[in-house]
């Protein structure tokens, strides 16, 4: 009935490879700030299975903390992207690549 | 048994999602495949016994959130995305060390961790318990983190408001000085 802990880890791990691939080979910039929210579930999921393993309730807490930092960054990432598409007219990483308009 | 199959059942909805999202080209798809992760992510804390925690990632993840980014997507007309090419010196370099590294830490994972087996509901996190921790031991960062979410409301709404509607307001505000209102015109 029992399995180990270490195939979570490995689930978050792979997920969590996952966004950082995107963050990097990605070039549209809202699938950019999904790949950040698919790191963000990978590491949720590493703080439920290490809640699991110490017996202790902080990890699921911490969880609820990286929730709201996540909702505070998608509202004004996605504030910003809009900001910037309606500057440039563009949604491309390599077409944004002056701080000044 | 039925523990393993669950996990490899909601292990195997993630990871073709998560693969899914970097291989399709349209941002909606992958915004789509993005919430199916969300979705069996909540499956696996379940698992885990977090059962508010699951509830919470419906709610606020794939609910609140995805909503958020798939708005952006169709108000914003997001097309499919122009491949550029990439340097061959990343590919050369990144995939082998890809491998290398996933390798070695499934390795450490499997068979050097200290890691314990898990039942079904491990760490059963009740409402009423995650309640007690939340408003006792973790008040202050509680409290500092409704004041975060107050400033990323504000802005949100300042960063996506039309500059002209800005400058207007501004204007309004200071109408006195007229040579302000006319730089935050030019400026709009």
């Amino acid at each position: 009935m029992n399995i180990p802990l270490s195939y979570y880890l490995l689930l978050s791990g792979f997920l969590f490879v996952c966004g950082v691939a995107g963050f990097l080979i990605k070039r549209n910039i809202i699938t950019i700030f999904m790949s950040i929210e698919l790191m963000l579930n990978g590491v949720n999921l590493s703080f439920v299975a290490f809640a699991a393993q110490w017996h202790s309730l902080s990890g699921q807490i911490f969880v609820f903390f990286v929730m709201v930092v996540a909702a505070a960054e998608a509202a004004v990432g996605l504030a910003i992207i809009i900001a910037v598409y309606r500057t440039r007219e563009t949604l491309n990483v390599d077409q944004v690549n002056l701080l000044k308009l | 048994m039925l523990h393993l199959i669950l996990f490899l059942f909601f292990g195997a909805v993630c990871v073709a999602g998560a693969v899914n999202l970097l291989v399709q080209s349209h941002p909606i798809n992958s915004a789509l495949s993005l919430i199916a992760v969300m979705a069996a992510l909540a499956g696996e804390y379940l698992l885990l016994g977090a059962e508010f925690v699951a509830a919470v990632q419906v709610i606020v993840y794939a609910g609140a959130i995805m909503v958020l980014f798939v708005i952006t997507i169709m108000l914003l007309n997001a097309g499919k995305e122009e491949r550029t090419k990439g340097s061959r010196v990343a590919i050369l370099l990144g995939v082998p060390g890809l491998l290398i590294g996933a390798v070695l830490v499934a390795w450490t994972l499997l068979f050097r961790s200290n890691t314990t087996m898990v039942a079904i509901g491990a760490e059963p996190g009740s409402p009423k318990a995650i309640a007690r921790l939340l408003f006792h031991d973790f008040l202050l960062p509680f409290e500092v983190t409704s004041v975060l979410i107050l400033i990323a409301i504000m802005g949100a709404v300042v960063l996506a408001s039309r500059p002209e509607a800005v400058a207007k307001t501004a204007g309004e505000r200071s109408e006195t000085t007229p040579e302000l209102v006319g730089a935050g015109r030019n400026r709009g």
